[in-house]
């Protein structure tokens, strides 16, 4: 028997609302046991990507299959092996946390006995038990995300896809979220995430695959998508302008760019340590104290920035 | 993951009804939990029952056959008429659903699609049951003195439960259908109102103008609420019952073909 590694496979897909061209044929693969972050600001299709492999929408050309079922041909196999985390949280007001995971195991085809255990395990992981008994009406915005994405679990699937689980969270209930997809991460889950925080790419994904107008312009890990656009740099900054002249002076020969306004310096290094040590050694040599010192890393959203020619935080206000 | 878990396995059209199960439970507990509805549940039949029979009774019993009180003859038309407005819940309840995201987690879960409306539906059973038992027993307080037998209210209650679950599938075409839950209600209630009063709810048909009266003596309404009435106080049926149970039937048919295709197409958007 053939070992299927690519447990999500998606070919030249196309998806249009009238002239609405959303999905311009998209490709990408994720292998089993890893996660792929699909990035991008809004309008890129991300959403509508995540739709059709969850069989919510038909798509127009190309092939998806997932754990090498059809999404077309043969929905409900899929729909057993799949998990979904909505960007709006799909949960029922009225119903409590617990009634609201017991009911989904139920449609998950859990026996009664399994969907309680298995209701009753998820609260505790996601640290709800507290709140079990309350409609979920009642819940704050971070504890709604993470019932969302437990009820998506009820049946412990093992392909999850999760649409922006971040989106509109504070910076803490973001940050345990990302533990809790770290969590799943680590129990071998296949995770497809969408996000248009480059930051949470970055953090969390195995591949990256950078989608904008339908289309996939740049894919890979996010060291290999940072080293696409330039290298590191070293920042210096200086107590006062007089400090500051002097430094842009005795640097003249490397490549530098210097900023007047915040009395700072940066410099393209290759090696980190030898060009450090030399940087240093001019600097000493000219007697120019230094204020402080930093290697900078090029982010995601430089990378952004030179494949679209927007920042994903521009690209993001537009979209809204 | 500590939790071993086990799944059913039966054959397709079981597990249907167990989803649709499922679907049941949840939607009597949002009746339950709804206090504002459930309160409406209660108090609106009180009040229509009482404001009918002591505005118009005065007036109308004398337009009425020597020795039938206006109460009990007002008792088989307000039950069925908020039998009918009680369907507008199941409209709003569906529209609500397809506008929220958990839609879409029902249907990305392997389960029967059309579970969610069976829950909707056949919950509002239960609502509309509440309902009626209230007013029956208000009707009992202020003078209401039915004749019918114990065979007579088996009938009855047949007939509405028929009547109550084909009109909740009319009802859901509309919740499929509106775009907002403001446009259910509206709806329903230009749909509802007219054939609700239009009909031997309130006075009898005789005194309406020429065509009025032949709409309102053979629409689908009057029948089950002349069927009822006639149980109730012991008057001669004549075809009321039948036509009332086909009345219900075609109405039943074609609420679950014309919801089953709409949901599907609107879900699928």
């Amino acid at each position: 028997m053939k070992t299927l590694t690519n447990v999500i496979e998606v070919k030249g897909l196309k998806k249009a609302y009238g002239d609405n061209k959303v999905l311009r044929g998209v490709d990408f693969t994720v292998q089993k046991g890893t996660m792929l972050a699909l990035l991008g600001p809004n309008g890129a299709g991300k959403t509508t990507t995540v739709r059709i492999l969850s069989t919510l929408l038909r798509h127009d050309a190309g092939t998806v299959t997932i754990a090498g079922h059809d999404v077309k041909a043969q929905a409900d196999q899929v729909r057993s092996v799949i998990g979904l985390t909505g960007q709006s949280a799909a949960l029922d007001e009225l119903l409590t946390g617990r009634e609201n995971l017991e009911m989904m195991g139920r449609l998950y085809r859990l026996t009664k006995r399994s969907a309680k255990a298995r209701a009753q395990e998820l609260l505790e992981q996601f640290d709800l038990v507290k709140a079990a008994e309350r409609p979920a009406k009642t819940y704050s915005g971070g504890m709604r995300r993470r019932l969302d994405l437990a009820v998506s679990l009820i049946a412990a699937p093992p392909i999850i896809f999760l649409d922006e689980p971040t989106t509109g969270l504070d910076p803490r209930s973001r940050l345990a979220m990302w533990d809790i997809i770290k969590r799943l991460m680590a129990d071998g889950t296949t995770i497809l995430l969408t996000t248009q925080y480059l930051e949470e790419a970055d953090q969390l994904a195995d591949k990256i695959v950078v989608i904008d107008g339908g289309k996939v312009i740049a894919e890979g890990t996010a060291t290999q998508l940072k080293s696409k656009v330039g290298k590191d740099r070293l920042q210096l900054t200086f107590k006062d302008a007089a400090a500051h002249t002097k430094a842009k002076q005795a640097l003249a020969k490397l490549r530098t760019d210097a900023d007047d306004a915040t009395q700072s310096v940066s410099i393209v290094i290759n090696d980190t340590n030898k060009d450090v040590k030399k940087v240093l050694d001019v600097l000493d040599a000219a007697k120019v104290t230094i204020a402080s010192m930093a290697v900078h890393k090029p982010t995601l959203d430089d990378v952004f920035l030179s494949l679209t020619g927007k920042t994903g935080k521009k690209a993001t206000k537009e979209g809204k | 993951m500590a939790v071993k878990l086990e799944f059913v396995e039966r054959p397709r059209i079981i597990m249907a009804v167990l989803d649709s199960w499922t679907m049941i439970k949840r939607s009597s507990t949002h009746i339950l939990r709804n206090t504002d509805q459930l309160l409406g549940t209660f108090f609106q039949p009180i009040m229509f029952l009482i404001l009918f029979a002591t505005v118009f009774g005065g007036a109308i019993e004398q337009s009425l056959p020597q020795g039938v009180s206006y109460l009990n003859f007002l008792m088989a038309g307000i039950i069925v008429q908020t039998v009918a407005f009680g369907s507008t819940t199941t409209a709003i309840a569906i529209c609500n659903d397809l506008q929220k995201g958990i839609i879409d987690r029902f249907r990305s879960l392997p389960m029967s699609n059309l579970a969610v409306l069976n829950g909707h539906v056949i919950s509002d059973l239960l609502r509309n049951g509440i309902s009626t038992v209230v007013m029956i027993v208000t009707g009992l307080i202020i003078g209401f003195r039915p004749s019918a037998s114990l065979l007579d209210w088996v009938a009855i209650v047949g007939l509405l439960l028929l009547f109550t679950f084909s009109f909740s599938w009319l009802a859901a075409v509309v919740g499929v259908l509106a775009k907002s839950v403001e446009a259910v209600q509206w709806l329903t209630f230009v749909i509802i109102f007219p054939l609700t009063f239009a009909s031997s709810a309130f006075v009898d048909p005789t005194s309406m103008p020429a065509g009025l009266r032949a709409f309102a003596e053979n629409q689908p309404i009057t029948q089950i609420i002349e069927a009822v009435r006639a149980l109730l106080l012991g008057i001669p049926i004549g075809n009321h019952a039948w036509l009332s149970i086909m009345w219900s039937l075609i109405i039943l048919v074609f609420g679950v073909v014309m919801t089953s295709i709409l949901f599907r197409r609107r879900s699928a958007s």
